[in-house]
């Protein structure tokens, strides 16, 4: 379709559609004015109930935690999906055997300064334990499993912006990346399950509440969390490894 | 305004999408639909907010106290990791689209093809 014709085409459509949601919206309740029970009943229930004064991951990892383990999954099978759409082809190998070294010299990103290396490496410690401390503190205060495992997936990312390739490939590459992703799937089935033999529900929680406010609060909820933790970091730097492969493997090869 | 915060998520909604139709690059796309999606959350949290509510965390604050809906916020989380997961898969599709068609303008593609 000619790009004129296709403009036309959505701007008369996209005018009727919001109109339409003008018109849908219009009937919403006010600004500011939010009626929903649930909201409420959750922020009243989840210190007494459940120990945990994070009321966010309360219904994440507790009243919602089936929904949580389905999240989840959707996350590890987006991971299996890039792995294999961006998996080394038999047609790329050889294409890398017969070696573009002209196209390669104009890919070498140049060495990252002195300033730069001193400054990521020095981050990363403090970033490995700030991933651990929003993990193991999601019931207390914001945070939790995916915001912890991502900022924990982050890590390997300043290896390589430091240019340390070896170190960030070791790394990246490691078993132990698919095996805590795969250990985090099974470690939320697991608690789940644990649940399912204790108390007759399926991720019902289980395990002494715990104190509110302190770290070991809210049952079963902070190892849900660890479980999470594990999955999404695994999933995370499996799939920043499958996109910097792509370069990295030839600046290697480049380089070797 | 009262709608105004509703209008905004439907604004944002429109603008990615015109981004997606007029696009000449799949990674551009990609973001556009990052664009789409985030209207997703402005609509969620304008429904959960309340005037004057603090936020669902009663870490600091006693509870009772006025606080906006967490469950909207829950939904968010899982809406920002759809997001993610979408967001990776479809860029390793750009990634196999450039190597295979050497272009990733979707116009050019159907050329290609036609």
């Amino acid at each position: 379709m000619n790009r004129n014709r296709r403009h036309v085409l959505f701007f008369v459509s996209a005018a009727v559609l919001f109109a339409l949601l003008a018109w849908g919206m219009h009937d919403l309740p006010p600004f500011g004015h939010y009626r929903g029970p649930y909201g409420d009943l959750v922020n009243s229930a989840t210190v007494y109930e459940r120990h945990i004064t994070d009321a966010i991951t309360a219904v994440n990892f507790d009243f919602r935690g089936f929904d949580t383990l389905g999240e989840e999954s959707i996350l590890f099978m987006s991971v299996i999906g890039v792995g294999t759409l961006l998996r080394r082809q038999t047609k790329e190998r050889k294409k890398d055997d017969a070696g573009e070294s002209d196209e390669l010299e104009t890919r070498r990103a140049p060495d990252p300064s002195d300033a730069v290396k001193v400054i990521t490496l020095g981050l990363v410690g403090p970033l490995v334990v700030y991933g651990l401390y929003i993990v193991t503190h999601g019931q207390v205060t914001p945070g939790g499993g995916f915001q912890g495992g991502v900022i924990l997936a982050t890590a390997p990312l300043l290896v390589y912006l430091a240019g340390d390739l070896k170190t960030f490939k070791h790394i990246t590459s490691h078993s132990l990346v698919e095996l805590g992703e795969a250990a985090g799937i099974f470690g939320f089935v697991a608690i789940g399950l644990l649940g399912l033999a204790l108390g007759g529900q399926f991720l019902r929680n289980v395990l002494p509440l715990g104190e509110a406010g302190s770290i070991f609060s809210g049952g079963t909820v902070p190892l849900l969390n660890l479980a999470t933790a594990l999955a999404v970091a695994g999933g995370f730097i499996s799939a920043i490894y499958a996109f910097l492969e792509q370069t990295v493997e030839m600046r290697m090869e480049g380089e070797e | 305004m009262s709608i105004f915060p509703y209008l905004v998520a439907a604004w944002l909604f429109l603008v990615g999408l015109y981004g997606i139709i007029s696009s000449r690059n799949f990674v551009h796309i990609t973001m556009c639909l990052a664009v789409v999606q985030s209207s997703t959350y402005v609509l969620l949290l304008a429904i959960g907010y309340k005037v004057g509510g603090v936020a669902p965390i009663f870490a600091d604050v006693p509870v009772g106290t006025p606080a906006v809906d967490p469950v909207v916020q829950a939904l968010m989380l899982t809406d920002i990791v759809v997001e993610a997961t979408v967001v990776a898969l479809l860029l390793a599709l750009a990634v196999q689209i450039q190597k295979a068609a050497g272009t990733v303008d979707p116009d050019r593609l159907l050329e290609l093809q036609g």
